[in-house]
């Protein structure tokens, strides 16, 4: 037994090492003065100081952001009110609805962006800003529901019930009893919506017009034709903000009253 | 209070906006390949069969062949690498466990072209790893590491590797490892008892991480683009090829079709296998999958 044991220990360390090695390097990078990773040519900022003078990076994550709220804003609506109307109705088309809301969690990327972007030219839609968050707010719907129908499974409903009996109208039970219950989902399924859209290249990539490149897709056509140091800095800031988020994530999680 | 019709109405606003922005144009990608191009890459006027006699072409055969063997190959080495890993999470003490489900998860919280970019650095000819295997004269001097199906099998295993732990371990973590215990008292070896014991009760779990890893595998686009280069293509280079280059649009459509086939296949497969199995409940109990790494391979 304790030699199996060790055996499934060291692949899980080598497996854990491949998963972290690349992202490690690519911040050490960052920090090197060589423009190629081979060699070290000494400690430096250089790069996040040309970072901080590309105006275009800004002017992409600018347009990241907005999307990114945009979208988050729209998912949420969506997304909440298909989670409560799938757990509490019963309705005809509940089957129908549920499936909607799964497969874009399952369908690749590429068909969802090819498929999006042949309706738009035949709608004759111009591509823009306006329909990646349409796209966007298509794939963040189904994360945000399935995060909230998760909380809602554990959510008791007598309390409403218990609202009602005390006077409350059902809209007052809803926003003074299950909303700040909720709450926590909506922060975490909203997170995760913001940061899926801030990070989606495919479906962006295909829907996107003039005057709409948004972060990832900037940083892409600088992985094609450009400056590989630079990116190196981008991505460091990038992990270092998706840590905040992650972090901001898990309070509010954590904060959850155990039911 | 009972589950009740009046809020019905709640479920309106998702449904007409997937069924508009999902549901039509998914649909609409198989007629679309039915019509002529046009010379300004818009779709023509009545019906033709063109984009689906261009499929004929060897390319595209060789580029499907290509697409399955990488998936296939990407989905056996995951689930490989990753039922150890399961079999360590589930036997090890909960604050480690936590600690190294974090470890696993992290990666795919950062920026998926930024992780296979760090990879194109890693195997560039003046790259860190380029660099080490010359220097261990593991490989010959002029042997290049990028651009190749290699390289695109390693990144996409990388990319896909969580996808098929946590799944994995999900269902590691429901088994009674006392039942591996029995097997070795009544005789069994310890491969016997792994194979026999323990790999028939995560079954359900390696069912989920063959489809989270072999579906979005058979959709990749960005990795054969950035580490695999004309030799290693696959079908999501081809849609985009269609829709960006030469903007035939109908073929991109057809090519989609195919892909949508394939993809559509296995998960029926799997919704046959589930229905058949134990959960009558069907779609009504949306919180017994397993999640997926959030943020990971979009």
């Amino acid at each position: 037994m304790i030699k199996r044991f060790s055996w499934t220990a060291t692949t899980t360390w080598l497996v854990l090492l491949f998963l972290h090695l690349p992202v490690a390097v690519l911040i050490a990078y960052s920090f090197n003065a060589s423009r190629y990773g081979g060699r070290w040519l000494g400690f430096s900022f250089k790069w996040y100081e040309r970072l901080f003078r590309d105006d275009e990076i800004w002017r992409a994550l600018g347009y990241s952001v907005a999307i990114g709220l945009a979208a988050t804003l729209l998912s949420l609506i969506l997304g909440v009110s298909g989670a409560l109307a799938l757990h509490r109705a019963r309705y005809r088309l509940r089957g129908l609805h549920f499936s909607l809301l799964y497969l874009p969690l399952a369908v690749p990327d590429i068909l969802m962006g090819i498929s999006l972007l042949l309706f738009f030219v035949l709608l004759q839609v111009p591509l823009g800003v306006l329909t990646i968050v349409a796209a966007h707010t298509s794939f963040c719907v189904s994360y945000v529901c399935m995060v909230v129908l998760g909380r809602l499974q554990t959510f008791d409903f007598t309390s409403i019930e218990a609202a009602r009996d005390l006077g409350a109208t059902p809209w007052q039970a809803a926003r003074l009893v299950l909303l700040p219950r909720l709450v926590p989902a909506m922060v975490s399924g909203g997170l995760l919506a913001f940061t899926l859209s801030m990070d989606d290249f495919v479906i962006t990539f295909f829907v996107s017009g003039p005057g709409s490149t948004t972060l990832p897709l900037r940083i892409y056509s600088m992985i094609k034709h450009g400056s590989p140091p630079l990116i190196n800095a981008l991505s460091t800031l990038l992990i270092v903000f998706t840590a905040a988020v992650i972090a901001v994530a898990q309070r509010f999680t954590k904060e959850v009253p155990r039911t | 209070m009972s589950p009740t019709n009046r809020q019905g109405w709640l479920a309106l606003p998702s449904l007409a906006w997937l069924t508009v922005f999902f549901a039509a144009p998914t649909f609409i990608i198989l007629g679309l390949s039915f019509k002529p191009a046009t010379v300004t890459g818009g779709f023509g006027e009545g019906w033709s069969l063109a984009a689906w006699h261009m499929l004929w072409d060897p390319i595209y055969l060789a580029i499907a062949w290509r697409t399955l063997w990488l998936s296939s190959a990407t989905t056996a080495i995951c689930i490989t690498l990753a039922l150890p890993v399961a079999y360590y999470l589930a036997r090890c003490a909960p604050r480690r466990r936590r600690l190294l489900l974090i470890a696993v998860i992290l990666p795919s919280w950062t920026n998926f072209l930024v992780r296979v970019f760090a990879w194109k650095t890693l195997l560039h000819p003046q790259g860190l790893l380029k660099q080490l295997l010359d220097a261990t004269s593991l490989i010959a001097p002029n042997q290049p590491l990028l651009y190749n199906p290699g390289a695109v099998l390693l990144v996409l295993v990388y990319t896909y590797l969580p996808f098929a732990i946590l799944p994995l371990y999900a269902a590691a973590d429901r088994f009674d490892f006392g039942l591996l215990d029995a097997a070795r008292d009544l005789g069994a070896n310890a491969l016997t008892a792994f194979v026999r014991v323990f790999l028939p009760n995560v079954a359900h779990g390696i069912g989920v991480a063959v489809l989270m890893v072999f579906v979005p595998a058979l959709g990749s686009y960005v990795i054969p683009e950035l580490v695999g280069g004309v030799h290693a293509e696959m079908i999501g280079n081809k849609i985009a090829q269609r829709a960006f280059i030469d903007r035939n649009l109908p073929l991109a459509a057809a090519l989609g079709s195919c892909l949508m086939l394939v993809v559509l296949l296995p998960m029926w497969a799997r919704m046959a296998w589930t229905r058949k199995g134990t959960d009558p409940k069907g779609p009504s109990n949306p919180a017994s999958e397993p999640n997926e790494p959030a943020g990971g391979a979009r």
